[in-house]
């Protein structure tokens, strides 16, 4: 009974950690946004509230949270508020698997890097998660009485439900290659051959393209960003919403963006490691510093993804929707296919 | 004409068409453009200074005597859109007429610079001032105090009227 308190507690307290860790760079990935966008417009971006306008992010969340609450004449008032709600939950829930580091050893208690990293089942929870992602925006489009916020709602399902597809065949091969669900295992075995550096990237280079394309269309970024295209839809399925509750999908967007960087360099990336043994710098399996310097490693892979997301955004103009479907089920799909057909033939021979 | 044959997809390459070796230009394109000198000024430290031909707030030249105006009123005659008002008055100067009362309504004023090209005397000029801002209606309707400006501020736009009026 004592063991299960504090296993409960050492997992609360992880997950309070890495919650106000995901929230605060959410935050950075704002100002990352406007600052980057800035740059490539030409501009200078924010820079008047603090030091280069740095609590910029904060000043838009307190701004956010003061603005009146509105609901619209005729919504669904239980969807209306709920919607926002499973956004932000589904996107922090996806951080309950992933992994940040190895494993670190205090005294004779090995601490697990992450919430519960070693899920054998962690690339098939995240895959439902994102799947459940399309129900808020789904919802909040129906609800807000809206015709807009419904097109844009219906868009996104059907964007979301196409891209789904590729991207689970593209992380089928990543599982053919390593033979588990478990992220852990994923990275570990990145690590393990041709000297660290044998990155899935390498090996699934057209793997790797289909995911990182799926990935924009999951989180509706440009140029995939259908579902709240200004030009046609005011704001897409979030037009009707205003304060906090906006700012929730706003918030729910940015951590999207952070968990798929996240995915992305988990699975293709290496995770955590470097291209050598840590040993090499001096740096022991399990110490905590070791945990530490890892999961500094891990958050610049996830960072450099962030803003290669953002570049693309402020680069690629938007897609029709027939190109899009298009795209998803013409092309991504069939490559997908044929990626998944060449890795098992691929695995075959080499295990034979 | 087969208008079919023209569509834009026919006229693309097969590397066109394939899509992401004209994503990876247009990413090196703006990744050129993120180290480019910035085209913002960052506006209250760092102000734009016009050139003399800009038409800033209307001013009254000043010299060392008292105005150049002689309060003719042809400025306020001119003004489209009603923006000035003159009120002469008399003194047993070498100058005998000078304005009472001078008034500019810069919530009606234009900027459209006719009074400065009516002006006999070269007495009203558009400055290069373009930061108006005012907290109430009254405010906006600037006295003569408020006109008067010393000459030696002037001498740009004096010096351009003369070369290009």
């Amino acid at each position: 009974m004592n063991e299960i308190l504090w296993i409960s507690l050492e997992a609360l307290i992880k997950a309070i950690i890495i919650l106000s860790l995901l929230l605060l760079s959410a935050a950075i990935s704002v100002y990352l946004e406007r600052k980057l966008s800035a740059w490539i417009q030409l501009r200078i971006g924010p820079n008047r509230v603090g030091p280069f306008g740095l609590l910029q992010p904060i000043v838009d969340v307190v701004k956010l949270i003061m603005k009146e609450d509105i609901v619209p004449n005729g919504a669904n008032k239980f969807l209306h508020g709920l919607a926002p709600v499973i956004s932000l939950a589904v996107a922090i829930m996806v951080w309950a698997v992933i992994p940040v580091a190895d494993p670190i050893k205090i005294g004779d208690h090995i601490i697990q890097m992450g919430i519960s990293p070693n899920a054998d089942i962690g690339i098939l929870f995240i895959l439902a998660m994102t799947s459940v992602g399309v129900y808020g925006i789904a919802l909040a489009g129906w609800s807000s009485n809206n015709k807009y916020s419904l097109l844009g709602g219906l868009r996104s399902s059907a964007q979301m439900i196409s891209y789904e597809l590729s991207m689970g065949l593209a992380i089928l091969s990543i599982i053919l290659i390593s033979g588990s669900f478990s992220l852990s295992d994923i990275v570990n075995q990145q690590f393990s051959h041709w000297g660290g550096f044998r990155w899935n990237i390498f090996i699934q280079p057209l793997g790797f393209l289909i995911f990182l394309t799926t990935a924009f269309a999951e989180t509706n970024r440009a140029p995939f960003d259908l579902p709240e295209a200004e030009q046609e839809l005011v704001s897409g399925y979030n037009t009707e919403y205003s304060g906090m509750r906006f700012g929730m999908f706003f918030l729910a967007e940015y951590a999207n963006m952070a968990t798929s960087s996240a995915i992305i360099t988990l699975l293709y990336l290496g995770g955590w490691t470097l291209p050598f043994a840590p040993s090499a710098i001096g740096l022991e399996q399990g110490t905590w510093i070791l945990g530490l310097v890892q999961f500094v490693i891990f958050a610049i892979k996830i960072y450099l993804l962030v803003m290669f997301f953002i570049w693309v955004r402020w680069t690629v103009p938007r897609f029709r929707y027939d190109q899009l479907m298009r795209l998803g089920w013409k092309v991504l799909l069939p490559l997908a296919l044929l990626n998944l057909i060449l890795t098992s033939f691929g695995v075959l021979f080499i295990n034979h | 004409m087969n208008i079919k044959h023209n569509i834009e997809s026919d006229r693309l390459t097969f590397w066109e068409k394939i899509y992401i070796p004209e994503i990876a230009k247009g990413l090196a394109s703006t990744f050129k453009t993120m180290f480019q000198p910035k085209f913002t000024r960052s506006y209250p430290e760092e102000k734009m200074v016009p050139s003399p031909s800009f038409r800033g707030r209307p001013v009254l030249v000043q010299e060392e005597e008292g105005g150049r105006c002689v309060a003719c009123g042809l400025c306020s005659r001119v003004c489209p859109a009603l923006a000035i008002e003159v009120q002469p008055a008399e003194t047993d100067k070498e100058k005998e007429r000078f304005p009472k009362v001078f008034e500019i309504n810069m919530l009606r004023c234009i900027f459209c610079g006719f009074c400065e090209e009516v002006c006999p005397e070269e007495a009203i000029v558009m400055s290069q001032d373009y930061e108006l801002v005012f907290t109430s209606q009254e405010d906006a309707i600037l006295p003569k105090e408020k006109l008067l400006v010393p000459i030696k501020n002037l001498q740009d736009r004096l010096e351009w009227l003369r070369q290009y009026r």
